[in-house]
């Protein structure tokens, strides 16, 4: 019998004596990095976030038929704006990327470039998500119509206020960099940016798939 | 971007998002990218593509779109994300499997439960004959 395991700890956390465990997270060495701990609190607030919006998927699914004798998704939805929303929103997580190589590699002129590539990319894409909304309300298929608009507008509606506070944060993201340069803290926001920008990406795909192109089938 | 995290031992986690660069970081990391955003873009193009195609069975269609998705979403979390099946990710894959599972269940939930209520409830037109 090892000393460890006879101290009562099999796992001999705070001991690490490069036993070559290839799996981490044991707590050994102490605690995480910063980095880790910001960016790993980070993930956990996304993945809430997305159990969240399950919750208006699950909505919309469930009443996507019930339409009052108002509009069905077939006859309300533009599949070409959809397609130039998806592909801003794409590009718009791309260049984001191309923003976290810059701060990887410390140039700031790259990093500015990017930021304002994808915040004109998220713009437009808020642009036209805004008309297609002005659009419907203005023809009287405002949520107010059936309870299969009513969860449509909440599910669209909600992904585009985290589009509107993410190009807030975005903004935000430039002027701390200008202001304070690549600072620890000012990196682990921008992970923390860059994180929210891509699971907004990732739950685009999920409603242009669900809303637009199934239930534009429909 | 390997500069942030790394303990002195060499074994350690990776912030979500953080992606383990060796060599040429910059190249490395947009060659990475490049090809997230292909892929993204040719399924997003086929998503489109066989919602009105008729290649596809009609009634098959719902169920090809989704796949596709679930395969898009993969990518964003390989080439965008950075998720991998690292070591140094274990605790991102757990806390991303969980998510998953309430998402699942939520989901399948909801649609059963909901499709079940609907099933055994008479519609308004049975309701007012029974009034009669």
């Amino acid at each position: 019998m090892t000393a460890a395991v006879s101290g009562g700890d099999p796992h001999r956390i705070g001991h690490s004596q490069g036993h070559g465990g290839a799996a981490s997270g044991r707590g050994e060495g102490g605690p995480a990095p910063n980095r880790i701990v910001v960016g790993y609190g980070f993930w956990l607030f996304l993945l809430s976030d997305i159990v969240m919006f399950s919750g208006f998927f699950a909505a919309y699914a469930v009443l996507a038929g019930q339409t009052a004798g108002g509009p069905t998704g077939r006859q309300i939805f533009d599949l070409n704006t959809v397609a130039l929303e998806t592909a801003c929103l794409l590009a718009s997580s791309f260049t984001c990327g191309l923003a976290i190589l810059a701060v990887g590699a410390r140039m700031k002129l790259k990093f500015y470039a990017a930021m304002a590539t994808t915040f004109v990319f998220g713009a437009v894409f808020l642009g036209l998500e805004l008309h297609e909304f002005a659009g419907l309300i203005a023809r009287g298929d405002g949520p107010q119509r059936s309870a299969f608009l009513s969860a449509f507008f909440a599910l669209v509606g909600c992904h585009g206020l985290h589009v509107t506070a993410g190009l807030l944060w975005l903004l935000t993201m430039m002027a701390q960099v200008f202001a304070k340069g690549f600072r620890r803290d000012v990196l682990n926001r921008m992970l923390c940016f860059s994180l929210f920008w891509h699971a907004l990406d990732i739950i685009w795909v999920a409603l242009f798939t669900v809303v637009y192109l199934i239930g534009g089938a429909a | 971007m390997s500069e942030h995290g790394a303990d002195q031992h060499g074994v350690h986690d990776l912030a979500p998002g953080d992606e383990e660069l060796d060599g040429s970081g910059v190249a490395q990391g947009l060659r990475g990218y490049l090809l997230g955003l292909a892929l993204a873009v040719g399924l997003t193009a086929a998503s489109f593509y066989f919602a009105h195609s008729p290649l596809v069975w009609a009634p098959a269609v719902a169920t090809a779109l989704i796949v596709l998705a679930i395969a898009q979403m993969g990518v964003h979390l390989v080439f965008f994300l950075h998720i991998t099946t690292g070591p140094d990710n274990t605790n991102n894959v757990l806390a991303l499997a969980f998510g998953v599972l309430i998402v699942f269940l939520i989901m399948a939930g909801s649609l059963w439960i909901m499709a079940n209520l609907s099933h055994h409830t008479p519609g308004m037109d049975q309701l007012m004959r029974m009034q009669r």
